[in-house]
């Protein structure tokens, strides 16, 4: 079981490396969040995998660790606050600059064959 | 009287100016004056110690193990510099109330020197080396604020930036040799070092540390080849030329000499370095200013040849050389001081210092021409004159010397040509100033300075002519303490008297006063000569030199730095790659000896689903819905893991937020380019991107499958043990939150409330892009807000209310908690939004989400505060049960304050950041402010 946890978790992380290296915006956020996600697997597991055995204190006595879990949760919440604030500023730098384009050799103002009318034009219009 | 005070006193007066500043003149100056004369006051007291040899010292422990600490000792060396730097500053402090013009910010002016003189203090009190090389560091930039004073003129700022720049290359240098001291010695504290010489003469890294401290003291003291920048500093106010280029800047690298001559020198390394390029200075220095028009230029090379002497000096192989050096710089900064003030008086008065246009001023200043007059026969060299006995001294040990082998005739006669165009320039100086005709098209009517201006100047030339006449009397004792420093093994004995019979330096003295005196009468032929060679201006060799390094460094830049984000991330996980691959390549194996879980059937559908979604997620990624559905599907899959694998918590909290981030990407959908091109899917790229995705993937699954399978231990049962006892819960993941680590999650929810308004910001005032028709040329639906949706979302959201409130309050003991009760309030406000549009939601109360995380914030923090009521630390929780009838027995605890706090930021950030994202394509959208908002 171990191994198959850890054969998603690396194939997670490759996928989401290619994709935050292609030259758009969009797929980089994509990339950014199923990274978060990898990342998440990954640090949660640094207590180790247990079934049927929540950190809330009972008779029974065996828990999961409580710490990575405590850490992760945080991550997870921090992590949808990244993934916003990436995807908000690809919006402004499209706004910006007219197009998603991240590979330096892009055109400022050069829309990709997107029929698009600036919010100015619509409303004097 | 503690030391510690003689350099803090002056630190902290540089506030003093700041805050006196805008009152009258007077004032200011004075209570500049004060803390410095206190200090001045603490010196005083510390002489009879000093002479004694019971050194005053203080000692504070900063960072043992690096061997850091504040101390300060004061020896006979650290007392002469302590009084020149005191001493001359409370002059240029007085005459610096004259001298500025009443459009000079006068409080930014005195701040600045006082910083500048605490940084002085603090190089030469020192006893930490890393604390020495500090203070000096700080001396070159706030000389450098000095020399930029009047930062209108390019001049100024040009002069100041290569004072800094071959000064603080100097000073790099520095670093790098008293790290190496510390090196050997095996400890940065000076009293220690000094008592190792033999150790560090013997170190094989003995060339390397003298090469290198050398080059730190010769860039401050204007030492050939890096005299250059010395004239152009010039471009400072008067009173900070006076004060920097004679007691202080510049002695701070002839300090340097004198503070590791003990144990530095007696080598022929240091003599040979130090002598020739004392020599060469020596003349370079005395040889330049005879040609210069301008008075301040005059007194520039002329204090490089004096530094140059001093230099000579420490690099003569006989002990009194050293004592001899010591006093030429309690002479020279003297006597170089009052000249440089004069200099000061007579362009004030007049409004200039060529000296091709001031002449015969001594009709229209008598008192100041004599004044001036004296002080340069003091650095010409002339009988009863203080400048005249370490000039003797000079010609003696000249004779005495060995240094250049056979050849070591020459550097008597050197000195000699030195001490002659000494003379030629100091005459210059007087004659064509004060006699000589009559002025030419001066801008005023020259006259003498206002009284007080003149006091300072008055001062130091009567100091000149009673250490002239009376030296035992008046340094005797202070040179003997300084040589002590010098000379731990004992001082030689030294005559401090004016007459010494006729012996050879008493010819040599005449020979220079007759050959100067030559020189300049025949100066007509000597100006036709130099006027042959073409003038090498180091400023604009200087300039130019920092425009082709400027070039280059931008060429180099641009070339890392290409604007492409692909690069950066490439070689950020290709650094990460080596990172991790080093430590996995040493590790035997993967397997550790943990017994592996029994694979079961759940297991093997998740993965397979998460593997599935996310290779499914990268082919499709051109398609942004598809991948998007994709992607969700990774997102679900990740929280039944959590579940599964005994982490409820996880689980709610990933669940929530998997659907705010799903309604973000829709959201954002709408206000990026609909089209992906298939950029850069070069084969070549794609190879190459796909080998560093797979290693990175296959570095943290085997990173992964490792830490599963090996034991460790965890420090969780702490928390076990603690959790219900100490924290008042049985969830222990909710305890840690709000509790254990309560700290590290008010730090996390701040990072929210910031990165929200981050958000907030970004998307005020945005241009925007707004799609016509869908990517298929669609035109979008008419019905926005289908009413099925609307009504089933409306008659949901007490509903969800009442979850929230309920995982809310049950977190401390059961999963939930604030975190996820804030994401499902969230999510069920923004379904509002989405079933029934901005307007609708305005109309039933417009919610300000900004006030949601500052309140939020704010109650968490003062849930931490509290304690302090209670006298306990931030944070620390308070628990206790009551009962209530009809209710039955409930906990309170503080904690629950402190989640509160979590709730509402995280209400506020994550509808913030949603709420005003959706309502940018409505007349609701955040405007930059409300002044601008109509640019939109």
């Amino acid at each position: 079981m171990e191994l198959i946890y850890a054969i998603a978790v690396g194939v997670m992380v490759t996928c989401s490396v290619f994709l935050l290296l292609r030259g758009h915006t969009f797929t980089i956020v994509l990339g950014l969040t199923l990274l978060s996600y990898a990342v998440n697997l990954f640090l949660f597991a640094s207590g180790g995998l247990r079934l049927n055995s929540a950190a809330i204190l009972n008779d029974g006595g065996t828990y999961a660790d409580p710490l990575p879990q405590a850490l992760v949760l945080t991550a997870i919440v921090i992590g949808f606050a990244m993934t916003a604030f990436a995807l908000i500023l690809a919006i402004r730098a499209r706004a910006d600059l007219g197009n998603d384009q991240v590979d330096g050799k892009a055109i400022p103002g050069d829309v990709l064959g997107d029929k698009t009318v600036s919010a100015d034009k619509r409303a004097n219009s | 009287m503690n030391l510690l005070w003689v350099p803090l006193l002056p630190l902290l007066g540089a506030l003093v100016p700041l805050l006196t500043g805008k009152m009258s003149r007077n004032v200011c100056a004075w209570s500049t004056a004060l803390l410095p004369a206190f200090a001045l006051m603490i010196v005083i007291s510390l002489i009879p110690g000093v002479m004694a040899q019971q050194l005053p010292s203080v000692h504070y422990e900063w960072v043992p193990v690096l061997g850091l600490s504040i101390s300060f000792f004061m020896d006979g060396l650290g007392l002469l510099f302590c009084l020149l730097i005191l001493g001359i500053g409370l002059l240029v402090i007085l005459y610096a109330r004259y001298y500025l013009s009443p459009t000079d910010n006068v409080g930014r002016f005195y701040s600045s020197l006082i910083l500048f003189m605490s940084a002085m203090l603090g190089v030469v009190l020192s006893a930490n080396l890393i604390q020495l090389w500090f203070f000096w560091e700080l001396t070159s930039v706030s000389s450098f604020l000095l020399i930029s004073f009047w930062s209108d003129k390019s001049d100024a700022r040009k002069g100041a930036r290569m004072a800094l720049t071959v000064t603080g290359a100097g000073g790099l240098a520095l670093l790098a040799g008293l790290l190496l001291i510390g090196q050997v010695v095996g400890t940065y504290d000076l009293q220690a070092v000094l008592a190792s010489g033999d150790t560090l003469r013997d170190s094989a890294l003995y060339p390397a540390i003298v090469i290198l401290v050398l080059l730190g003291a010769f860039t401050k003291s204007a030492q050939f080849p890096f005299h250059f920048w010395l004239p152009h500093a010039m471009s400072a106010p008067t009173p900070v030329s006076a004060y920097l280029h004679s007691a202080t800047m510049v002695k701070a690298g002839v300090f340097l000499l004198a503070r590791f001559y003990p144990v530095l020198s007696h080598t022929e390394l240091w003599f040979g370095i130090v002598s020739m390029v004392g020599l060469a200075t020596l003349l370079v220095g005395a040889y330049s200013a005879l040609f210069k028009h301008d008075l301040k230029g005059l007194l520039a090379y002329s204090t490089i040849s004096h530094l140059g002497l001093i230099t000579l000096l420490f690099g003569l192989d006989t002990d009194l050389a050293a004592i001899a050096a010591v006093f030429h710089i309690i002479n020279h900064a003297v006597f170089k001081a009052s000249l440089f003030m004069a200099a000061g008086i007579i362009d004030h008065e007049s409004g200039s210092r060529d000296m091709r246009r001031l002449n015969g001023l001594f009709k229209y200043m008598p008192y100041t021409a004599t004044l001036a007059m004296v002080a340069a026969s003091s650095m010409a060299g002339v009988p009863l004159l203080n400048g005249f006995l370490s000039k003797e001294m000079l010609f003696t040990e000249a004779l005495h010397q060995e240094t250049l082998g056979s050849m070591s005739w020459l550097i008597p006669i050197l000195v000699v040509i030195g001490g002659a165009l000494a003379v030629a320039y100091s005459l210059r100086f007087i004659h064509d100033v004060f006699f000589n005709g009559e002025p030419i098209n001066l801008p005023k009517t020259p006259h003498e300075p206002p009284r007080y201006m003149r006091v300072p100047v008055e001062i130091l030339v009567l100091l000149c002519l009673l250490v002239g006449i009376f030296p035992q009397f008046i340094v005797g004792d202070l040179l003997l303490s300084v040589g002590h420093a010098l000379m731990p093994n004992g001082v030689p004995y030294f005559s401090l008297s004016i007459w010494h019979g006729f012996n050879i330096p008493l010819l040599m003295s005449v020979i220079a006063v007759a050959g100067g005196m030559a020189l300049y009468y025949q100066r007509r032929h000597l100006f036709a000569f130099q006027s042959q060679f073409a003038q090498v201006d180091a400023k604009r060799v200087f300039e130019n030199a920092i425009q082709w390094l400027v070039i280059k460094a931008q060429l180099v830049h641009s070339w890392i730095d290409n604007g492409s984000f692909q690069r950066y991330a490439m070689w950020l996980v290709v650094a990460a790659l080596f990172a991790m691959g080093v430590p996995l390549l040493n590790m035997p194996e993967a397997a550790g000896t943990l017994p592996q879980t029994q694979v079961d059937p759940v297991i093997v559908i998740g993965a397979g689903l998460i593997i599935i979604g996310s290779i499914a997620t990268t082919l499709v990624s051109h398609r942004r819905l598809l991948s998007l559905v994709m992607i969700s599907i990774v997102g679900l899959v990740v929280s039944i893991a959590f579940a599964w694998f005994s982490a409820p918590d996880l689980a709610l909290t990933q669940l929530s937020v998997e659907v705010a981030t799903i309604i973000l990407f829709l959201l954002a959908l709408y206000f990026l380019p609909q089209k992906i091109a298939h950029l850069h899917l070069s084969p070549p790229r794609v190879v190459r991107d796909l080998v560093i995705a797979t290693l990175a993937g296959a570095f943290v699954g085997t990173l992964c499958y490792a830490m599963l399978t090996h034991p460790m231990t965890s420090i969780s049962d702490f928390f076990v043990a603690n959790s219900k006892t100490g924290g008042g819960g049985t969830n222990i993941v909710n305890v840690i939150l709000v509790d254990f680590r309560g700290f590290d999650t008010f730090g996390e929810i701040t990072v929210l409330g910031i990165a929200a308004l981050g958000i907030y910001k970004l998307l005020a005032g945005i241009r925007l892009f707004v799609p016509a028709t869908d990517s298929d040329g669609r035109p979008w639906a008419s019905e926005k807000n289908p009413l099925m949706l609307a009504q089933i979302s409306q008659s949901l959201l007490p509903l969800a209310l009442l979850v929230s409130a309920y995982i809310f309050l049950r977190g401390h003991n059961l999963p939930g908690g604030g975190f996820i009760a804030g994401l499902i309030t969230a999510i069920a406000l923004i379904q509002q939004y989405i079933a029934h549009g901005v307007g609708w939601m305005r109309d039933r109360g417009d919610l300000n989400f900004q006030w949601f995380i500052g309140t939020g914030l704010l109650i968490a923090c003062l849930s931490g505060v509290g304690s302090w009521v209670f006298e306990r630390p931030f944070l620390t929780s308070w628990f206790d049960y009551f009962s209530l009838p009809g209710v039955g027995k409930f906990e309170l605890a503080s904690a629950m304050v402190f989640d509160l706090g979590v709730y509402l930021t995280v209400i506020g950030a994550t509808l913030s950041i949603l709420a005003n994202l959706g309502k940018l394509t409505t007349s609701d959208r955040p405007v930059r402010s409300p002044v601008k908002g109509g640019r939109l």
